[in-house]
C-alpha cells in the first residue's frame, strides 16, 4: 500500500476501497468480537461459520467488527444478503449458526432471535 | 412473507409466545404456513407499545397487539392485504396512524454518533474505517481550516467533555492554543475506572480509528506534535487494536510525519496504567505517565498550562474525542441541533442492573430516563418496580421514581443531586437496599482513594464505618446527622474530585430514602431485607406440618420442634444462612 499524500489521495483511496468491496457483491457476515461479544463465545461461532460455509461452499466475506452493545444477545452477528438490508441475529450458538447459515443464508428464510435495528445513525 | 414477533422480556410479559402459537395456528388454519413465517426476535425497544408483530416486507408494525388479534392480522393483512387499522400506532402528536416503522418517531430512540461505527467496521483494517470516511476530518482540517477556524467549529457545537466534567471542549482546546510553547501535548484519558462503565473500551474495540484521527486534529488545533493514550492494562483487546491501528495509520502515512502531505507532523504512544480510579483525575493520570505516584495535585495550574513534562497538555475523553470528527465533516449547527439546550449531542450510556436489555446505548441528550429504562432498556429484569438508578458512578448520585421524567443532560443530572460521570447507569429495583448501595460505593472510594488528603482518606473510611454500623443495626437518628455533615465537609475540603465526590451516593440516598435509613435505625429494620443482621427467619405455626426438613438442615441447630408439631427458630442462634427456608416446601419459613 503506498502512503497517502494528501486529502485527495484519500478520497481515491476510499474509492478504491468501496469498489472492491462492493465489486464481488456476495454475502457479507460481521461477528461482533468485542470482549463482550468474545466472553460469550463469539471467537467459536467465527471458527465455526468459516469452517461450515467454507465446507457447504458457500462465497461469503466473514468480517470481525466491534460490539454492537447489544450485551444482553450476545453473541450477536449480523448476516446482509446480497441487496437485502442487513439481520442481526443474536444469543448465537453454534447451532443457531447453523440453521442461519441453512435458512437464512442459503434461502432467505428468516429464523428465530432476530434482534431488530432500534437506533439510527449518521 | 414474514411476520416478526418481539420475544424481548417486555414483551414476552405480555403473552409474545401465545401470539406466535395463535398466528402460527392460524396460518396452519388457512395452509399458508409454508408460505408464511413466524418469527420470534429480540426486543424492538418498543417495550411501552408491545407486544409488536411486524409484517415483512411491508415494514408495517403493529402494537400492544393480543393474542386473539392473531386471526385478523392473518385473515386481513395476509390474506386480503388490508392493514388492521386499529393495530396500528397513533402519534401521540399528529394524532395520524402510522403504520410503516421508519416513520414512527417513538421508534428507534437512539442515535448513534459516538458508535457510529461501533459493530460494523472491523477495527483491524484501516481500509474499512477508510470506507466509513475516517481521517476525511484531518484531511480537511489540515488542508481547508486555520487551527482557530477548527476550534471554533469545535466551540460552535457546544461539544462538552464526556470524561465526567462537562468542560466546553473547544474552551479547553482554546486555551491550550494560546498556551505558548515549543512542545504540548495531547491526551487521551481512556482510564475507564467507575464500576459498571464500558463506554469507552467499546469505542477503542469497535472504532480505534475514531480517537486517533480526532486527536491529531487536536493536534493540529493547539499545535502539539505528540499524542499520548493513557489506558489501562486491563483492556488487553482495546490496547491491542489500538496498537495494531496506530501502526496502520503510520503505514498509510495518516500519522507520522508530513501527515497527507500537508508538513503537519503527529504521532500517538499508548500508556499503560495499573487500573487505579484516581488515576483518571488528570493531574494524577499525568503524574502517572511521568513515571511518578498516580496522585493528583492542585489546579491550577490546569495541565492546559502545565501538563505533562511541564508543557501545556490538552486532556480529553475516548468519547469527546470520538464526536469530533463527525463534528468537523457535518458541521457545527449539526451537531448543537441534537441534544438540549446546553449539552449538545449524544451520550453513551451503560445499562447495568436490574434491567432487562444489559449494554451499551446512545441517545440523544434530553433523552427522559423512562425512555432510557422502560424503552430502550427494556425495562426491568422479573417485572419488578423500579427503585432507582445510579448514574455518574461512585461519585454521583440515585435518580428515583420522581426523574423517571427528566431529561438527562449534564445540568438537570446536577440539579437532581447525581451527575452524568462517564455514563454508568446502574439500575435497581425494590429489592436493593438504598443504604447497602451507598455503603457499596463507599468500599470503592475507601478503596480506590490515593491517601494524598485526610478528609478523603480518614473520612471516607468514617463515612463507611457509619454505613456498616447502620446495617448492622448499631446505628441511631444522631448517625444520619454525623453522616450528612461529614459528607459535606469531605466533598468541601478534599483535594480532588474522587474526594469531592465521594461523598454523593450518601447524600443523595439520604435524601431520597430517607425513610430507609430510619427504619435501620429506629425499628432495625430493612425494608428491602438486604442486610443480614437485620433479617429474622421465622416459622409460620400455621403453614408448618412438623416435617422436620428445616431442623435437620440448620447448620446450627437452631431450630426446635416435635415431629407433626409447629417447630420454632431461635433467633439468638440462627446466623441467616437461608437454608431452612430453602427446603421448605410448605412455604412456612419467611424473612422478617
Ligand atoms: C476520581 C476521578 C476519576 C476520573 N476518571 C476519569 C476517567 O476514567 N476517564 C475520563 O475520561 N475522565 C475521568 N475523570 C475526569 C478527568 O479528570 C478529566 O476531567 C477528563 O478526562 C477531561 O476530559 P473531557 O473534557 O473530555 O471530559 C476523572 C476525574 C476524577 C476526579
Ligand atoms: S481527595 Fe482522595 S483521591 Fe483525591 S487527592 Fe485527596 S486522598 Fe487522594
Amino acid at each position: 500500500m503506498e502512503t497517502i499524500k494528501s486529502p485527495a489521495d484519500l478520497e481515491k483511496s476510499k474509492a478504491a476501497i468501496l469498489a472492491r468491496m462492493h465489486g464481488k457483491e456476495k454475502t457479507r457476515i460481521r461477528v461482533h468480537m468485542g470482549t463482550s461479544g468474545l466472553a460469550s463465545g463469539a471467537k467459536e461461532i467465527l471458527e465455526f461459520l468459516t469452517l461450515e460455509l467454507q465446507k457447504r461452499s458457500i462465497d461469503a466475506d466473514i468480517i470481525r467488527a466491534g460490539d454492537l452493545g447489544y450485551c444482553f444477545a450476545e453473541p450477536t452477528i449480523e448476516v446482509k444478503r446480497v441487496g437485502e438490508d442487513p439481520l442481526v441475529f443474536g444469543n448465537v450458538d453454534k447451532q443457531k449458526a447453523d440453521e442461519i447459515i441453512e435458512k437464512y443464508i442459503k434461502n432467505g428464510e428468516y429464523v428465530d432471535g432476530i434482534l431488530p435495528v432500534n437506533y439510527r445513525t449518521i | 412473507m414474514q411476520l416478526l414477533v418481539c420475544g424481548g422480556t417486555g414483551c414476552n410479559d405480555l403473552q409474545s409466545e401465545a401470539i406466535l402459537d395463535n398466528l402460527r395456528l392460524e396460518l396452519e388454519a388457512n395452509a399458508l404456513e409454508n408460505d408464511i413465517q413466524v418469527i420470534k426476535t429480540g426486543c424492538f425497544g418498543l417495550c411501552k407499545l408491545g407486544p409488536i408483530v411486524k409484517v415483512m416486507p411491508d415494514e408495517i408494525i403493529y402494537t400492544k397487539v393480543n393474542p386473539d388479534d392473531a386471526r385478523e392480522i392473518v385473515t386481513e393483512h395476509i390474506m386480503k392485504g388490508r392493514k388492521v387499522e386499529r393495530l396500528l400506532f397513533t402519534d401521540p402528536i399528529t394524532k395520524k396512524t402510522i403504520s410503516k416503522a421508519g416513520e414512527m418517531n417513538v421508534y428507534k430512540k437512539q442515535l448513534r454518533i459516538v458508535l457510529r461505527n461501533c459493530g460494523v467496521i472491523d477495527p483491524e483494517n484501516i481500509e474499512e474505517a477508510i470506507a466509513h470516511d475516517a481521517y476525511k476530518a484531518l484531511g480537511k482540517v489540515l488542508t481547508e481550516m486555520s487551527p482557530e477556524g477548527a476550534i471554533k467549529i469545535i466551540k460552535d457545537s457546544g461539544l462538552r467533555g464526556r470524561g465526567g466534567g462537562g468542560f466546553s471542549t473547544g474552551l479547553k482546546w482554546e486555551i491550550a492554543f494560546k498556551n505558548k510553547s515549543d512542545e504540548k501535548y495531547v491526551v487521551c484519558n481512556a482510564d475507564e475506572g467507575d464500576p459498571g462503565a464500558f463506554m469507552d473500551r467499546s469505542v477503542l474495540e469497535g472504532d480505534p480509528h475514531s480517537v486517533l484521527e480526532a486527536m491529531a486534529i487536536c493536534g493540529y488545533c493547539i499545535e502539539a506534535g505528540k499524542g499520548l493514550i493513557y489506558i489501562r492494562a486491563e483492556y488487553p483487546l482495546a490496547v491491542a487494536r489500538l496498537k495494531t491501528a496506530i501502526k496502520q495509520a503510520r503505514e498509510y502515512g495518516l500519522l507520522g510525519n508530513n501527515i497527507m502531505g500537508t508538513g503537519f507532523n503527529f504521532d500517538i504512544e499508548i500508556r499503560y496504567g495499573a487500573g487505579a480510579f484516581v488515576c483518571g483525575e488528570e493531574t494524577a493520570l499525568i503524574h502517572s505517565m511521568e513515571g511518578l505516584r498516580g496522585e493528583p495535585t492542585v489546579k491550577p495550574p490546569f495541565p492546559a498550562e502545565s501538563g505533562y513534562r511541564g508543557k501545556p497538555t490538552n486532556v480529553n475523553n475516548v468519547e469527546t474525542f470520538a464526536c469530533i470528527s463527525p463534528i468537523i465533516l457535518k458541521g457545527a449547527e449539526w451537531f448543537s441541533s441534537i441534544g438540549t439546550q446546553k449539552s449538545k449531542g449524544t451520550k453513551v450510556f451503560a445499562l447495568a442492573g436490574k434491567i432487562n436489555n444489559v449494554g451499551l446505548i446512545e441517545v440523544p441528550m434530553g433523552t427522559t430516563l423512562r425512555e432510557v429504562i422502560f424503552e430502550i432498556g427494556g425495562g426491568i429484569q422479573y417485572g419488578k418496580k423500579f427503585k432507582a438508578a445510579q448514574t455518574g458512578g461512585p461519585s454521583g448520585g440515585c435518580l428515583t421514581e420522581k426523574h423517571l421524567d427528566l431529561p438527562l443532560d449534564f445540568d438537570n443530572l446536577i440539579a437532581a443531586g447525581s451527575m452524568m460521570g462517564s455514563g454508568g447507569l446502574i439500575v435497581m429495583d425494590e429489592d436493593d437496599c438504598m443504604v447497602s448501595v451507598a455503603k457499596y460505593f463507599l468500599d470503592f472510594t475507601v478503596e480506590e482513594s490515593c491517601g494524598k488528603c485526610a478528609p478523603c482518606r480518614i473520612g471516607n473510611k468514617r463515612l463507611h464505618e457509619l454505613l456498616e454500623h447502620i446495617t448492622k443495626g448499631k446505628g441511631t437518628m444522631a448517625d444520619l446527622d454525623r453522616l450528612r455533615n461529614m459528607s459535606l465537609v469531605i466533598k468541601d475540603t478534599s483535594l480532588c474530585g474522587l474526594g469531592q465526590s465521594s461523598p454523593n451516593p450518601v447524600l443523595s440516598t439520604l435524601d431520597n430514602f430517607h425513610d430507609e435509613y430510619v427504619a435501620h435505625v429506629t425499628t432495625k429494620k430493612c425494608p428491602a431485607g438486604k442486610c443480614r443482621d437485620l433479617m429474622e427467619y421465622f416459622i409460620i405455626s400455621a403453614n408448618c406440618v412438623g416435617c422436620t426438613a428445616c431442623a435437620r438442615v440448620c447448620p446450627v441447630n437452631a431450630i426446635t420442634g416435635e415431629r407433626k408439631e409447629p417447630h420454632l427458630i431461635n433467633p439468638s442462634i440462627c446466623i441467616k444462612c437461608g437454608a431452612c427456608m430453602e427446603k421448605c416446601k410448605f412455604d412456612a419459613i419467611i424473612i422478617q
